[in-house]
């Protein structure tokens, strides 16, 4: 395990981590490239981790990969996009009682070895929802269209000043959250593009949002489901979405009756 | 040129369409993903409606000499035909998933009554 671990496990941050009830979601749309070594440095970095993929209507072998490395695996009917998928992972860390839940994409380009800086804050009891920017600090290895770059910058701005946050990242994925996170995604979370509009719906829920720096790798294998005509319908559709939803009344987060 | 009254009433009747979808995404009603053809619509008929000389001129344009408006009805209803086959679109998408979902669950009932008996 790398360094950072051992620093963080030394300083009684991780201390209490073997005791919490953690599961990973991975939510991965035609990965079977991927998903194998997804799962399997999952597991690596922390055995006590329970590792969900949730199969978002795959034509190729993902799926069975996925049961074969050992994860649990949802399989949805048909295609729910993004934010449906997802969801359905956090609907299930909600019922069965995680109190942690890390949220890692299937491609590979979230590496496990940087877990413990997006849990770090978490475990601190210094946030709710931790998110792993790509642009946050200077750690900056990723690489992308200048199209994509381009959105992520000017969605990030909008964010910040509506949530008078700093917010660097707001397309991430590579999230950690606690019990109360997990509880408000279960109940409502947004579709197709959701990390935007679900960082909006994080501060409007007066939850802590923690923004740490991490490093991404290229993706391992498939292809991104975004493409350059997609972002500008999505970025017109996540904008629309979130001046709207800046004059909606707040849903109530899922009764927590565990 | 187009009448002074059917530019206010059009432009107020297109402008009303997009506060009410605005309202419908508000209140959970309607998804942003269904709401942006509407809002395009209302825009789009907003803007011809107000702007009397552009609605003018895209008439001169296409050989409309004697009524401008007739453009605007004409734009109204290609958006609405546009609005209509993307339903169209979605309506078979959610029929083939509903098939799915039946299916997944005749398959999945099946299997729990065989673990009661068997």
């Amino acid at each position: 395990m790398s360094d950072t671990v051992a620093t963080a496990a030394s300083a009684g941050v991780m201390a209490g981590f073997a005791e919490l009830r953690r599961v990973a979601i991975v939510p991965a749309l035609n990965e079977e490239v991927a998903i194998a070594s997804v799962v399997d440095e999952l597991r690596a970095f922390d055995p006590g981790l329970d590792v969900v993929v949730v199969d978002d209507g795959s034509v190729d072998r993902t799926a069975a990969v996925a049961t074969a490395r050992g994860a649990r695996v949802l399989r949805l009917p048909f295609n729910l996009g993004i934010g449906g998928a997802v969801q359905t992972g956090f609907r299930y860390a909600f019922e069965h009682g995680y109190d942690i839940a890390v949220r890692v994409d299937g491609d590979g380009q979230h590496d496990p070895s940087q877990l413990p800086f997006v849990l770090e804050p978490l475990l601190r009891g210094d946030a709710d929802i931790v998110v792993g920017s790509r642009f946050a600090g200077d750690r900056y290895g990723y690489r992308s269209s200048r199209t994509r770059r381009v959105g992520i910058r000017l969605l990030a701005w909008v964010v910040s000043r509506i949530v008078g946050q700093r917010v660097t990242d707001t397309t991430s994925g590579f999230q950690a959250l606690n019990r109360e996170g997990i509880a408000l995604f279960a109940r409502d979370y947004p579709h197709d593009y959701p990390e935007v509009e679900a960082t909006v719906m994080v501060f409007r829920h007066r939850l802590r949002l923690r923004e740490v720096p991490v490093s991404m790798r290229e993706r391992g294998g498939g292809r991104s489901s975004i493409t350059t005509l997609r972002s500008v319908y999505y970025m017109v559709k996540v904008l629309l979405a979130i001046f709207v939803g800046l004059f909606r009344r707040n849903v109530v987060p899922q009764e927590d009756a565990r | 040129m187009t009448p002074l009254a059917v530019s206010i009433v059009g432009a107020i009747a297109s402008f009303t369409l997009v506060v009410v979808v605005l309202e419908l995404i508000r209140s959970h009603r309607l998804r942003e993903r269904y709401a942006l053809l509407w809002i395009a619509t209302g825009l789009t008929l907003t803007a011809l409606s107000a702007w009397r000389s552009g609605l003018n001129t895209i008439a001169g344009w296409l050989g409309v000499r004697s009524y401008p408006p007739a453009v605007l009805f004409a734009v109204g209803i290609l958006f609405i035909l546009a609005v209509l086959l993307h339903y169209s679109t979605v309506i078979s998408r959610l029929s083939d998933q509903n098939v799915l979902l039946a299916q997944r669950l005749a398959l999945l009932e099946e299997r729990l009554d065989e673990d009661a008996t068997g």
